[in-house]
């Protein structure tokens, strides 16, 4: 089997090892998850930190499923490419509203 | 993700009959060919009904209030009661001919049908490199159009909110509306499919020796399609999935608060935002301009470096041109905005912008007449319908130099300058690029050449004809006759210009007539078309290494490619064209 | 395994084995592809949630605070309950690197299992909702919550059909070509994740602020 991926290039018994980071990534992403409830119950003044606060965590979960479960973190340049230029245009949609809000104030809601 | 087929590359051209029963083969096929006709013929047919549409608003534009003879009274009571036609199917016309021809027409043809056969051709693939995926998208994008053109059949007609479907009026609209939104999701749908599998296969699949820069320019041009496809659409499709929420559902995504319709205070939550819909709706639709745009200048760089002779000019210029055009087209959209009051630091930066989008896209143009220059030119039919490409699509570029700043925007916006502009892009630019690969590629589908008279007829009068039908719109334009106007003559300042409207409409009928050769023509030679060879132009591109028709598998022999895309007329070579497909001479 | 790629008579290359430059099968790269698309739809609707959001005198409309009109023990479960599927899918693609088909299945039903809980849950979640009176016309909470997991529901529904798929009759392939299938079980679980990884996002974005 000419394989070049390195993590496709184990035997069964050297896949095992990584069997042990997907349980870490699981007990991690748990408790991210209760943090993440656990602040709301705090019901903090500040709207804005708490918006922050559960959407770092939020980010930091997406990252350990993507770099691990989805194996971002040793993946190949030709998918990295095409994750680069979405992010981009995802980036771009995302500032949409800020387009629209700019110089609008939120008055585009009609009174 | 897909399955292969069981037969293997090297069938013969017609092998593969006795293998598979009819409607595998022709209906419910994987092969990338079968599909490109299938899409190709599909779109070819909405065209001429898109075009029709038209060609029945025309008599409303040109004689405002008066019975349409025979027409009128087949298309009914409803529609044209007493033979004039009613307010609301003029609508119906005007938004469904936009649909029509820019969803269900164009690029299909563009990028189903000439995306589909060439590309798998010219990178040497036996495929594309998921069939079933492949037929999956025309089998999605089939009862897309035809839900699509059901709606004329629910009870208020199709949709009449213009081929934009802004808010509210979309919102409100007939639900005809939600059979367009539902539409445009399978549609939408299809053409994400078909882009997944344009850059797997251009990527994965080409043949040995086919690096980047050997790349014929056309297939550049998929390349960069299929991500204009694969990553605008999915915006449109979110706000279509909101439209139908806010028909369906009663949501109000975009409907502001407080909004009467007839005199009424509308029921709903309110609190939406109908420039939500049209930053999304662009966000999609400047990016399918260059969808419309982009395949049919790869088109014209194939022909027009075979009928001159010689290399194309600046062939890296080119792509690294269109790369950097598909870029640019992703922020340009807002100034399909700046009537909204979008604020002038936002107007100044998407004019600055779309100027700087505009130097691409004159660096191609140059580079094709560049060209053009020193070259021994042969005037077959597809290079005819690919030199008028040129100033066609020159006409319709820099007229959008105005409606790109905001200072004339502001006259022009709307107006029937606006449609001249865009279908000079679209019409004698696009279309002719088309024409100018239906031509050119249609010995390779069939195995028989087109006739090559009634193709210079059906070029010249169709030439004649379009010029006829979009140049008065710039003069309209610019007196302020308004696009979508029921009745031009309902203001004054559209009384000056209604003679135009005359002439306009018999071009339009003229340019009907013209496309008889071409239908005649098309059939004709399918039938009785003389027989031709692998290589009927002498062309360099690995398409025409597989015999005409190629078979299942496409090619005889593995291709490998030994040189670039365009090296016609190499110094001491004994042909006038030496093919990437053949080792030395 | 190059017999088995011979056996097969693909015409079409890198079905299996990876492109020498790329380094990976088609169908990696294809569901990719697919998942960047699907990053620009949620992201449209999500980019649409926040300008409607900023633009709104109070959020939810209705008043209050959003974590009292959803709820939060639900939510947290149902969460709970994807990420968990989220492990037992890798764990049914680990087990096929490692050459086992039973353990696959086993893994694979959980995941289905999973994801099944997860729509009941969901199911009571709307019930509740539509119960007193709150339709997604009620107002623009309702709307983006409605279509937001509405849509992530429907992905949901399509990885249990593509995940059942794998676990009964695509699992024929296991005997033939087992590269392919474990590639294909790859695949699939790339789009499992990328639901899970969309609903991490949705979670605080919808219950808790």
């Amino acid at each position: 089997m000419a394989e070049t991926t390195h993590s496709h290039s184990e035997s069964p018994e050297e896949f095992k090892k990584h069997l042990g980071k997907y349980y870490a990534v699981f007990v991690a992403l748990i408790c991210l998850t209760a943090i993440t409830v656990g602040v709301s119950y705090l019901k903090l003044e500040s709207r804005g930190l708490a918006i922050a606060i559960a959407l770092v965590i939020a980010s930091v979960k997406a990252g350990l499923v993507a770099a691990v479960f989805m194996h971002l973190i040793d993946e190949k340049k030709v998918i990295y490419a095409v994750l680069i230029l979405t992010a981009l245009f995802f980036l771009l949609v995302l500032g949409l509203p800020s387009l629209t809000v700019y110089e609008h104030g939120p008055a585009f809601q009609g009174q | 993700m897909s399955e292969t087929t069981t037969h293997n590359g090297h069938d013969h051209a017609h092998a593969g009959h006795h293998e598979l029963p009819f409607w595998r083969k022709y209906i419910f096929s994987v092969d990338h060919k079968v599909i490109g006709i299938q899409y190709a013929v599909t779109a070819l047919f909405f065209l001429l009904f898109g075009f029709t549409l038209m060609m029945i608003m025309r008599w409303q534009l040109a004689y405002p209030g008066q019975p349409l003879p025979v027409i009128g009274k087949i298309l009914g009571e409803t529609a044209m009661p007493g033979g004039v036609m009613a307010p609301e199917f003029y609508n119906q016309l005007g938004a469904m001919h936009g649909t029509i021809m820019v969803f269900l027409g164009v690029v299909p043809l563009a990028v189903g049908g000439f995306g589909n056969f060439v590309v798998p051709l010219q990178i040497g693939a036996p495929d594309m490199a998921f069939p079933r995926l492949n037929m999956a998208s025309y089998w999605v994008f089939l009862p897309g159009c035809v839900l699509m053109i059901s709606s004329f059949f629910f009870p208020g007609g199709a949709a009449q909110s213009g081929w934009t479907s802004y808010p509210p009026l979309s919102d409100i609209a007939s639900v005809g509306q939600t059979v367009w939104c539902f539409s445009m999701v399978l549609i939408i749908t299809s053409s994400l499919l078909g882009s997944i599998n344009f850059i797997v296969t251009i990527v994965q699949l080409r043949a040995k020796g086919l690096s980047y820069w050997r790349l014929p320019f056309f297939v550049h041009a998929q390349l960069v399609t299929a991500f204009l496809l694969l990553l605008a659409f999915p915006p449109l499709e979110a706000a279509t999935v909101m439209q139908i929420m806010d028909r369906v559902a009663g949501t109000s995504f975009f409907l502001p608060s407080g909004l009467v319709v007839s005199g009424e205070q509308l029921k709903v939550a309110g609190g939406g935002s109908p420039l939500l819909w049209q930053h999304l709706f662009w966000f999609l639709a400047h990016p399918e301009v260059y969808v419309l745009i982009l395949p049919a200048m790869g088109i014209v760089a194939e022909v027009i470096a075979n009928n001159t002779r010689k290399p194309l000019w600046g062939y890296r210029l080119l792509v690294y041109s269109v790369v950097f055009l598909g870029f640019m087209s992703f922020v340009v959209w807002a100034h399909h905005m700046f009537m909204t009051g979008m604020g002038t630091t936002m107007s100044t930066f998407f004019q600055t912008t779309t100027m700087i989008i505009s130097i691409p896209s004159v660096i191609i143009l140059t580079c094709f007449i560049m060209s053009l220059y020193g070259g021994n030119i042969r005037f077959t039919t597809p290079m005819l319908f690919a030199t008028a490409f040129l100033p066609m699509f020159a006409i319709g570029g820099l007229t959008g130099l105005p409606l790109g700043l905001t200072a004339s925007d502001i006259y022009l916006h709307d107006t029937f300058y606006v449609i001249g502009h865009f279908h000079y892009v679209v019409a004698p630019g696009t279309l002719f690029a088309l024409f100018a690969g239906v031509y050119y590629w249609f010995p390779k589908a069939t195995g028989k050449q087109m006739n090559a008279t009634l193709g210079k007829i059906h070029f010249w009068t169709s030439f004649v004809c379009i010029n006829f039908v979009f140049m008065p719109m710039f003069f309209q334009g610019m007196a302020g006759l308004s696009r979508r106007l029921y009745d031009p003559t309902v203001y004054a300042h559209g009384r000056g210009v209604q003679a135009l409207n005359v002439v306009i409409s018999l071009g339009a009928w003229g340019l009907g007539l013209s496309q008889i050769p071409f239908i005649v023509n098309f059939f004709m030679s399918l039938k009785r078309g003389a027989r031709v060879a692998e290589n009927p132009w002498n062309a360099t591109t690995l398409e025409w290494a597989a015999p005409s028709p190629p078979g299942h598998g496409n090619f005889l022999t593995e291709p490998v490619v030994y040189r670039e895309p365009y090296e016609y007329s190499v110094p001491g070579h004994a042909n006038d064209y030496s093919p990437q497909f053949v080792e030395g001479s | 395994m190059a017999e088995a790629a011979a056996h097969h008579e693909s015409p079409i290359p890198y079905m299996v084995q990876p492109h020498p430059v790329t380094g990976i099968p088609n169908g990696k790269f294809g569901i990719w592809l697919f998942l960047a698309s699907e990053v620009m739809l949620f992201g449209a609707l999500f980019s649409s949630y926040v300008l409607i959001r900023t633009g709104a005198p109070h959020w939810p409309p209705e008043g209050g605070l959003t974590s009292e009109i959803v709820n939060v023990p639900l939510g947290t479960l149902n969460t709970a309950v994807l990420i968990t599927s989220s492990i037992t899918m890798v764990l049914s693609w680990a087990s096929c690197k490692m050459g086992s088909l039973p353990r696959f299945k086993l893994w694979m039903a959980a995941t289905i299992g999973l994801a099944s809980v997860f729509l009941v849950i969901k199911y009571f979640e709307y019930k509740h909702k539509f119960d007193l009176g709150h339709f997604p016309s009620h107002d623009n909470f309702y709307a983006i919550y409605f279509t937001l997991t509405g849509l992530h529901g429907l992905h949901i529904i399509g990885g249990i059909i593509v995940n059942t798929f794998l676990l009964t009759a695509g699992s024929k392939m296991w005997t033939t070509d087992p590269e392919h299938f474990t590639n294909r079980v790859e695949n699939a679980g790339l789009y499992w994740h990328f639901v899970d990884l969309v609903w991490i996002f949705l979670f605080p974005s919808l219950y808790l602020l």
